[in-house]
């Protein structure tokens, strides 16, 4: 049961609070079915993402990574979520000439009612992560899951420190 | 402002892949400001580099990461000084004078680029950056209604425009505009369009790119007795 899982890809899924955040709670409310290799760290906003995180996640050995923010147009923002998406672009050109496949990221759009999409968007990082293999940059999981872990606090603490 | 942009991770990997620990540092002033040397840069680098390093089986290599407020002035190397003695190299994201200077400071230690630097320019929109000047060392802006025909000419010409000038475009590439039609056209809205009809003299080369490595000099602010050496 344990190398079952720890054969499946691990994915750190950041999620914008106003929609993929309330999207992932609606599809557990719904009691959905998806891969339960996905993490999810809580931002404020997709906009507040940096190319540096996504490489940390990368650094600490997760198999793919996904920024999920609100639907074009629907920023709370106004444009943090079109923000993301280029700096998506950007950590696929890095991962490209870092020797990683750039498919291991990628930005979704999705809005708080589509706990349905949630889902899915897991799912199909999931069956990709699969097909691509491992990251050759993971040495255990458990390392991986305590990076991703840190980040994660790392990240709540900024948000309670932004809404005090 | 000195524009640069940064080297592809792979050029950065093979540079330092032999050394064992490597210290990559950015500087705070002009790559700061272009957003290919600074701080957060460093780090996106750092990363990227020790992730590169570990994919060749090179993982054992230590990169750390630091920035510095200026690296072409010898006095803000100092807080890097005592950090240096723990390498075997630097990758400098700095500009072409900062890998320099910091190659003087620490002759002991190899410093490799880990930027391309470009040119002197300005910040034309978000994320772009646009060549203005080349420090040709006389500068004659006033004879050209403020507009440098040696930076922004493709043919650096001093009497245009040339038979290339279309539409305010130049004919090496439609997105760039003939630096002669600016001219122009602000000449006239300057009233100063007949400053135009002199033959302009050819340019001092001297004091450009002949003759070695340039120096400017202030006696009043060299410190007394040492000169400029000091």
């Amino acid at each position: 049961m344990t190398d079952d899982r720890d054969a499946q890809p691990l994915i750190l899924a950041f999620c914008c609070h106003y929609c993929a955040y309330a999207a992932a709670d609606l599809a557990g409310a719904m009691r959905l079915q998806y891969p339960d290799n996905v993490r999810i760290l809580r931002l404020p906003c997709t906009g507040k993402i940096e190319v540096n995180y996504i490489l940390a996640a990368f650094e600490h050995g997760v198999d793919g990574v996904i920024v999920a923010g609100c639907l074009e147009g629907g920023c709370h923002f106004l444009e943090g979520n079109l923000r993301a998406r280029r700096r998506v672009e950007r950590a696929k050109q890095l991962l490209d000439e870092i020797g990683l496949e750039p498919e291991r990221v990628e930005m979704f759009n999705l809005s708080s009612a589509d706990g349905p999409r949630f889902a899915e968007i897991v799912t199909e990082m999931s069956e990709r992560l699969a097909r691509l293999g491992p990251s050759p940059l993971r040495t255990d999981r458990s390392s991986t899951e305590e990076g991703v872990e840190e980040m994660t606090r790392q990240a709540d603490a900024v948000v309670a420190g932004e809404s005090e | 402002m000195i524009v640069a942009d940064r080297k592809n991770v792979r050029e950065i990997r093979d540079m330092i892949k032999d050394h064992d620990r490597v210290l990559l540092v950015g500087c705070g002033t002009c790559v700061t400001v272009c957003l290919a040397g600074g701080e957060r840069e460093v780090g996106i680098l750092g990363a990227a580099v020790r992730m590169a390093l570990k994919l060749i089986g090179r993982g054992n290599v230590v990169v750390d990461e630091c920035t510095i407020e200026r690296q072409c002035e010898d006095a803000f190397i100092d807080a890097l000084a005592p950090r240096v003695a723990d390498y075997d190299a630097i990758c400098s994201l700095g500009c072409g004078a900062g890998v320099q200077t910091l190659a003087e400071r620490f002759p002991d230690t190899p410093v490799y680029p880990g930027l391309n630097t470009q040119f002197i320019g300005i910040l034309e929109s978000q994320g772009v950056w646009t060549e203005k000047c080349v420090g040709c060392g006389s500068c004659r802006l006033d004879e050209f209604a403020g507009i440098c025909p040696i930076s922004r000419c493709a043919k650096r010409l001093f009497n245009g425009p040339c038979g290339g000038s279309r539409d305010g475009k130049c004919e090496v590439d439609p997105q760039i505009e003939c630096a002669w039609q600016l001219i122009y056209d602000r000449a006239r809205a300057l009233g100063i369009l007949d400053r135009l009809e002199a033959i302009a003299a050819p340019q001092d080369w001297s004091t450009g790119l002949d003759g070695g490595p340039r120096k400017v000099v202030r006696e009043d602010q060299c410190i007394a007795d040492l000169g400029p050496s000091a």
